[in-house]
């Protein structure tokens, strides 16, 4: 079975189809790239995956558990998928160790002890256990980033989701935080990666699905998506954003 | 003007109308202060507590608990103060089962002054609800998206998340509804209770000497908004977020 599967999915917004007939999956320890046009619903199809967005047609699971079911208790089911945003959203009132303790504490039900501990070890991982009483404005965004990774890590997750974790990062930051991703794909973390890092996406990405106007247009393993076996918009959106 | 300023009159005794015993009358502009205080801080615990709740209930997807917040702030804002004051004390009574009427007009202790706080509390709550709703929604939502993606439950998010960061952006509003709350407290004379504004009228028709007290009743009301506008200052400088704007005073 594959760790996140969806099929068929349809949403809308009113009469604004988003997402149309998409159908992927995620296999355990799988590396996926999301790429496409900005407004092309990639953001959109990755919050499905935890039920941030709710979808009107077809089925997503993630560990086997539909996302869509409502009998499924959503929040038990999120608590074990990491989810990294493009503003990173930490918690502007909360040091980053409390950033990183408080699901673990209020989800998880670990002691403060064990909370503390996991966040110390997921700051090192990351290089940030200098910074773990300072507050999240007081960091770069590279930094901010990083420790909404450890955040995620922190719950022990079966997944991480990212939307586009690196958009809104100046040029030189953008480096810490892919490394820090690398280092987790190489440790087997299942991953649903939106991104128009191509470098990274080349590097450690083992497929690519790429999206236009809501519909999953390539979905394929990433040699054949750098190679030559992409389609006509794919080329035209691969070639827009390499020259850019 | 013709006024024979004679600050003396606040320190000759006279018996008090209601304990019996003899005291200076500027004893009298005491107790009305401890009353305007107490009436005050009683009617804010209410209307933090409950603006917290009608203010949260605005925001909800519920369109049941939302539409009654709506309508809670609707009513509560929109009727004169005054007016409620009256409903409150005179209408209330009548309205309830007779049993619980008569305990409320004259069973409970201190009608007058539980009217009074009820009464104050719950039309700040509508303006306190106001201010957290401004507040939750000054927040954006991918900060409610990271809170659910970690797993915590709706309610947890409010409490954790929501509230805090709301409370924080609030503080300069908040601090004027707590002053509007000290200051409206003085139409609690209306019925009847004896706080500073009460306690100064009286002086005045016991001496006809009426401008010493009332200098001394609204330098103590400058003074008690200072010294809040002073702490708030330092609350709000202490739990300040870098880098996130405040809603500013309405
Ligand atoms: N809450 C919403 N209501 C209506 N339309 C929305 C909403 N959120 C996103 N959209 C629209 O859905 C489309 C896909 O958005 P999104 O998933 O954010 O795209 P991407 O992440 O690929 O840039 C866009 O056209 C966007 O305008
Ligand atoms: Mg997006």
């Amino acid at each position: 079975m594959p760790m996140i599967e969806m099929s068929s999915v349809n949403k809308w917004y009113d009469d604004f189809q988003v997402l149309k007939d998409c159908s992927t999956q995620v296999a355990k320890g799988e590396v996926v790239v999301v790429c496409g046009p900005s407004g092309s619903g990639k953001s959109t199809l990755i919050k499905t995956v935890n039920g941030l967005e709710p979808f009107q047609e077809g089925t997503i699971t993630v560990d086997e558990i539909s996302v869509g079911d409502p009998a499924t208790d959503l929040p038990r089911l999120r608590a074990r998928i990491g989810m990294v945003f493009q503003n990173f959203e930490l918690f502007p009132h909360l040091s980053i160790m409390e950033n990183i303790k408080l699901a673990q504490l209020k989800v998880l039900n670990r002691t403060d002890d064990e909370s503390a501990k996991r966040g110390m070890e997921l700051l090192d991982r990351v290089g940030l256990v200098d910074q773990a009483d300072k507050f999240p404005a007081q960091l770069s965004g590279g930094q901010q980033q990083r420790v909404a990774i450890a955040r995620g890590l922190a719950m022990d997750p079966i997944a991480m989701l990212f939307d586009e974790p690196t958009s809104a990062l100046d040029p030189e930051m953008i480096n810490e935080v892919l490394d820090v991703m690398t280092a987790l794909a190489e440790d087997g973390m299942t991953m649903m990666v939106v991104t128009h890092e191509m470098g990274f996406a080349r590097r450690v990405a083992h497929r690519v699905i790429f999206m236009d106007e809501g519909r999953i247009e390539e979905d394929c393993t990433k040699d054949d998506f750098f190679g030559t076996a992409r389609g006509e918009r794919a080329q035209e959106f691969l070639s827009k954003i390499l020259t850019h | 003007m013709n006024y024979n300023w004679d600050w003396s009159v606040l320190f000759c005794f006279v018996e008090d109308p209601v304990s019996s015993c003899t005291q200076p009358f500027f004893y009298w502009i005491v107790s009305g202060f401890g009353w305007t205080i107490s009436v005050a801080a009683a009617a804010w615990v209410i209307a933090f507590s409950l603006g917290s709740v009608i203010g949260v209930l605005r925001t909800v997807e519920n369109p049941y608990l939302r539409g009654f917040a709506t309508v809670y702030v609707t009513i509560f804002r929109n009727i004169p103060l005054l007016v409620q004051m009256f409903l409150w004390f005179f209408v209330f009574p009548e309205l309830l089962p007779d049993e619980a009427g008569k305990w409320v007009k004259r069973g409970m202790p201190l009608p007058e002054f539980w009217t009074a706080v009820v009464c104050l509390g719950t039309y700040t709550a509508s303006r306190v609800g106001e201010q957290v709703r401004a507040g939750i929604e000054a927040i954006t939502q991918g900060q409610r998206y990271a809170a659910m993606a970690m797993g915590l439950r709706p309610v947890q998010v409010y409490r954790y998340i929501l509230l805090p960061v709301s409370y924080r952006i609030i503080i300069p509003p908040l601090t004027s509804d707590f002053l509007g709350v000290f200051k409206n407290s003085s139409l609690a004379l209306t019925i009847g209770v004896l706080e500073l504004t009460a306690q100064t009228r009286q002086i005045e028709e016991y001496t006809f000497q009426g401008f010493e007290a009332f200098t001394a009743a609204t330098l103590l009301y400058i003074v008690v908004t200072a010294i809040v506008m002073a702490v708030m200052r330092v609350v709000e400088g202490r739990v300040v977020i870098p880098g996130m704007i405040s809603l500013g005073a309405k």
